[in-house]
C-alpha cells in the first residue's frame, strides 16, 4: 500500500464541509416545495434508488477491486425479499422488512461470491453472471416469490414508518432520500474503518495485502456481502418508491450494465462519482429525446431514439475512459478547483485491477 | 427404463450446438491470446455482420458480393477499432479495455440497427434443415454443417498460425508483448489484423446463428453463451474453446432434458455457468488455461 490511508474518503474530507450540507438543507427544504411531480417520481426517485445500487457496487468494484456483471439480480433480490417479508410475517414494519431485505442480499450476494476465493479478473466477471441469470429463472420459475402471480409481477406495498404513510411524488422522494442518506453515512464511515482499508489493499495488490495480514477470504466475501446489502436496499427503493410494480425481466443484463456504466462514468473508488454517474445515466436519456424533438421533431421515433442513446452512451464511455479513467468525478474535482483557486491537492491514485 | 437411444440422440444434439458455442468462443480467444483483452463487443460484431450480409442480400446484392462486401466492412471495422479505440488506452489495465470493449458493444449494436433497423430478418444459407438418420439417431443436417464449417474455420486458423509470417507475429505477441515490440514488431499493425480475424470469425459465427435463429438484436446475445465456454476452457486456447464448447453444448442440454423437468424447465440459461464455476473450483486454470498464467 503506497497510497496514504487517509485519501479512502479525500473527496469528503478535503471538500469543505458545508457543500454537502447545503446539499442536505436543498434536497430536503427546498426540493420537496418547488420540484414538481414530474421531476420527483421520474427523476429523483429513480436516481436516489440507481444512486444507492451504484455506490454499492462501487465499493465491491471500484475499492475492493472485484468486478461484478450481476448487479441488477441484486436489486432483485432485495425488491422480492422486502415484498416477501411485508407479504408473509404480518406484524413486521416496513423499516425491518427492509433491513432483512438487505440482510437477505447480502447472504445471496456472498454465495455468488464464492467464486471470488479461486478465481480474479475477468473469469471472477463471467462468473458473476451466475447470478444475473439464475435469480431471473428463480423468480420467474417459483410463483411463490412472487404470491403465484403468473407472469411474477408483484405490486408495492403503501411505504409506512412508524405510523406515517409515505404517499405521492413527495413522499416517495422523502422516503429513499432518508434511506440513502443514511446509507451514504454508513458507507462512509465503513470505508473510514479498517474494513474499507482492507478492501483497498486486496485491490491494490491482493499478495501485499496477504503479506501485511488483510485476510483475504474474509474480506472477499464481507465486500460481496456488504456490496450486496446496499444494492438490495435500493432494489427496495427502485421496486417501492420509484416502479411501485415490477417483474423479473426488469432487472435483466441492460441494469446490470447500466449500474457498472454509472461507476465508470462517474468515477470508481468514488463515493461521490457513483452518485454523479447515477445522475447521468438517469438524466442523459432525458436529455436526448427532448434534444431529438426539438431538432429534428417527428423523425426522430422511439426506435431511432433508442438507438441513438446506445450509441452515444458507448461512444462516451470509451471516450471517457481515454480521457479521463478516473471518471467524471475528476474533472469536476478539478474544475472546482480552478474555480476555487485552491492549491492543488495531489489527485488520488487511479484504481488499478 | 433408461432410452439410450433418446439418451445419444440429445447428446449428439448437444454436441453440435456446442460447436456453434466453440465458433462463438474461438472469436474471443483470438483477442484474447494477442492483446490480453476480453472483447465483449465479439457478440455485437455478430450482429453487426450478419445484419449487414442479410440486408444487402435483402437489397438485391447477389451472395457472394454481399458476402465479400461484409467481409471488407468487417476489415474496416477492426482497423478502425484498433486506431480509435485500441491505440489510445494501450498501457491501460485489462479491466479498463474490457469496459472500453461494453462500450464499443453498445455502439456497434446500436449504429448496426440504426443503419439497417430492427426488424427480423430470415437467413436462408441454402441448407435444408431435414433430419436424416444415422445408426438409428437422428441428426440435423444444418448442425453437421455448421460443425464442418467450424472444423474448416480451425484447421485453417491453425495452419495460418503456424505457417504464415503473420500468424507467426501472432504467437510472438500471444507469448509476449514486450518482447514482439523490442524484435521490431508493429503491435498495432497485429492487433488491427487480429481485430479483422476476429471480425471474420464474427462474420461466419453470425451467418450460421442467423440462420438458426433469425438475424435480430437477440443475436448479440450468443455472447452470453460463449462466456462460460471461455472459462471453462480457459480464455487463451482455440483447443479449450473447442472443447469446452463441445462440453458446455453437451451437458446442456443433457441437463434440460433430464435434471430440467424437476426444476421447472429454462434451466439452459444458467446451467452453463454452474457447470463452469463448479469445474473451476476444482481446477482453476481450466482445462487448456496456461497453468502459470495469473487468471488476473
Amino acid at each position: 500500500m503506497t497510497r496514504p490511508v487517509r485519501s479512502i474518503a479525500t473527496g469528503w474530507l478535503s471538500a469543505p464541509h458545508f457543500a454537502p450540507a447545503v446539499l442536505l438543507i436543498v434536497a430536503y427544504g427546498v426540493v420537496p416545495f418547488a420540484g414538481s411531480d414530474y421531476l420527483l417520481d421520474a427523476v429523483l426517485t429513480p436516481f436516489l434508488a440507481l444512486g444507492l445500487a451504484a455506490l454499492g457496487l462501487n465499493l465491491l468494484t471500484g475499492y475492493a477491486g472485484q468486478v461484478s456483471l450481476g448487479s441488477a439480480a441484486f436489486l432483485a433480490v432485495g425488491a422480492y425479499a422486502a415484498y416477501n417479508f411485508n407479504l408473509r410475517l404480518h406484524g413486521v414494519s416496513f423499516l425491518m422488512s427492509l433491513m432483512a431485505a438487505g440482510l437477505v442480499t447480502a447472504a445471496v450476494g456472498i454465495i455468488f461470491g464464492l467464486p471470488s476465493l479461486r478465481l480474479r479478473g475477468f473469469y471472477l466477471a463471467v462468473s458473476t453472471l451466475a447470478a444475473q441469470f439464475f435469480v431471473q429463472w428463480a423468480l420467474t420459475k417459483f410463483g411463490w416469490f412472487s404470491n403465484n402471480n403468473p407472469s411474477g409481477v408483484i405490486d408495492a406495498p403503501q411505504l409506512t414508518v412508524a405510523g406515517i404513510i409515505f404517499t405521492g411524488a413527495v413522499g416517495r422522494y422523502l422516503f429513499s432520500l432518508t434511506v440513502v442518506v443514511i446509507a451514504t453515512l454508513f458507507a462512509i464511515h465503513l470505508l473510514r474503518s479498517q474494513v474499507g482499508r482492507n478492501f483497498i489493499a486486496l485491490r491494490d495488490h491482493e499478495t501485499a495485502a496477504k503479506v501485511l495480514g488483510v485476510p483475504l477470504l474474509r474480506t472477499k466475501l464481507l465486500a460481496f456481502g456488504v456490496s450486496s446489502f446496499f444494492i438490495g436496499i435500493a432494489g427496495v427503493l427502485w421496486a417501492f418508491a420509484y416502479l411501485r410494480t415490477v417483474e423479473p425481466a426488469g432487472f435483466n443484463l441492460d441494469r446490470s450494465f447500466e449500474i457498472l456504466f454509472m461507476i465508470i462514468i462517474g468515477g470508481l473508488a468514488s463515493i461521490r462519482g457513483a452518485f454523479l454517474g447515477a445522475a447521468f445515466i438517469v438524466v442523459f436519456p432525458l436529455l436526448l429525446s427532448r434534444l431529438g424533438a426539438a431538432l429534428l421533431g417527428n423523425v426522430f421515433d422511439s426506435g431511432v431514439l433508442e438507438m441513438s442513446q446506445r450509441i452515444v452512451i458507448g461512444a462516451l464511455i470509451i471516450g471517457l475512459l481515454i480521457a479521463e479513467p478516473r471518471g467524471l468525478i475528476a474533472l469536476v474535482d478539478r474544475l472546482a478547483e480552478r474555480v476555487l483557486r485552491r492549491s492543488p491537492r495531489p489527485l488520488p491514485r487511479s484504481p488499478q485491477f | 427404463m433408461f432410452d439410450y437411444q433418446f439418451f445419444v440422440e440429445v447428446l449428439v444434439g448437444g454436441l453440435l450446438s456446442g460447436v456453434m458455442y466453440s465458433l462463438v468462443a474461438i472469436g474471443f480467444v483470438l483477442i484474447y491470446k494477442t492483446s490480453g483483452i476480453l472483447n465483449f463487443a465479439q457478440g455485437a460484431m455478430l450482429l453487426f455482420a450478419a445484419l449487414t450480409f442479410v440486408s444487402l442480400v435483402e437489397r438485391g446484392v447477389p451472395f457472394w458480393l454481399s458476402l465479400s462486401a461484409t467481409l471488407m466492412i468487417m476489415v474496416g471495422l477492426g482497423i478502425t477499432v484498433e486506431r480509435t479505440v485500441l491505440r489510445p488506452l494501450v498501457n491501460q489495465s485489462p479491466m479498463t479495455l474490457f469496459m472500453a470493449t461494453l462500450g464499443l458493444s453498445y455502439v456497434i449494436e446500436g449504429a448496426a440497427q440504426l443503419l439497417w433497423g430492427t426488424q427480423v430478418h430470415g437467413l436462408d444459407l441454402g441448407i435444408d434443415d431435414v433430419p436424416f438418420e444415422l445408426g438409428g439417431v437422428l441428426i440435423s443436417r444444418f448442425d453437421l454443417f455448421a460443425a464442418a464449417i467450424a472444423g474448416a474455420l480451425v484447421t485453417a486458423f491453425a495452419l495460418f498460425f503456424r505457417y504464415t509470417r503473420t500468424g507467426l507475429a501472432f504467437r510472438a505477441v500471444a507469448d509476449d508483448q514486450f518482447a514482439a515490440l523490442a524484435v521490431g514488431l508493429r503491435l498495432s499493425r497485429v492487433w488491427a489484423a487480429v481485430w479483422t480475424a476476429a471480425g471474420i470469425v464474427a462474420l461466419v459465427a453470425g451467418l450460421l446463428w442467423g440462420a438458426r435463429l433469425g438475424v435480430q438484436f437477440s443475436l448479440s446475445l450468443v455472447v452470453l453463451k460463449a462466456l462460460p465456454v471461455l472459462v471453462l476452457g480457459g480464455f487463451d486456447s482455440v483447443a479449450g474453446a473447442i472443447v469446452g464448447g463441445l462440453l458446455i453444448g453437451a451437458i446442456e442440454k443433457l441437463a434440460e432434458v433430464y435434471i430440467g423437468p424437476f426444476v421447472g424447465g429454462g434451466i439452459e440459461a444458467w446451467a452453463a455457468y454452474v457447470v463452469a464455476l463448479g469445474f473451476l473450483l476444482v481446477r482453476p486454470s481450466g482445462l487448456f488455461g496456461q497453468r502459470l498464467v495469473e487468471r488476473a
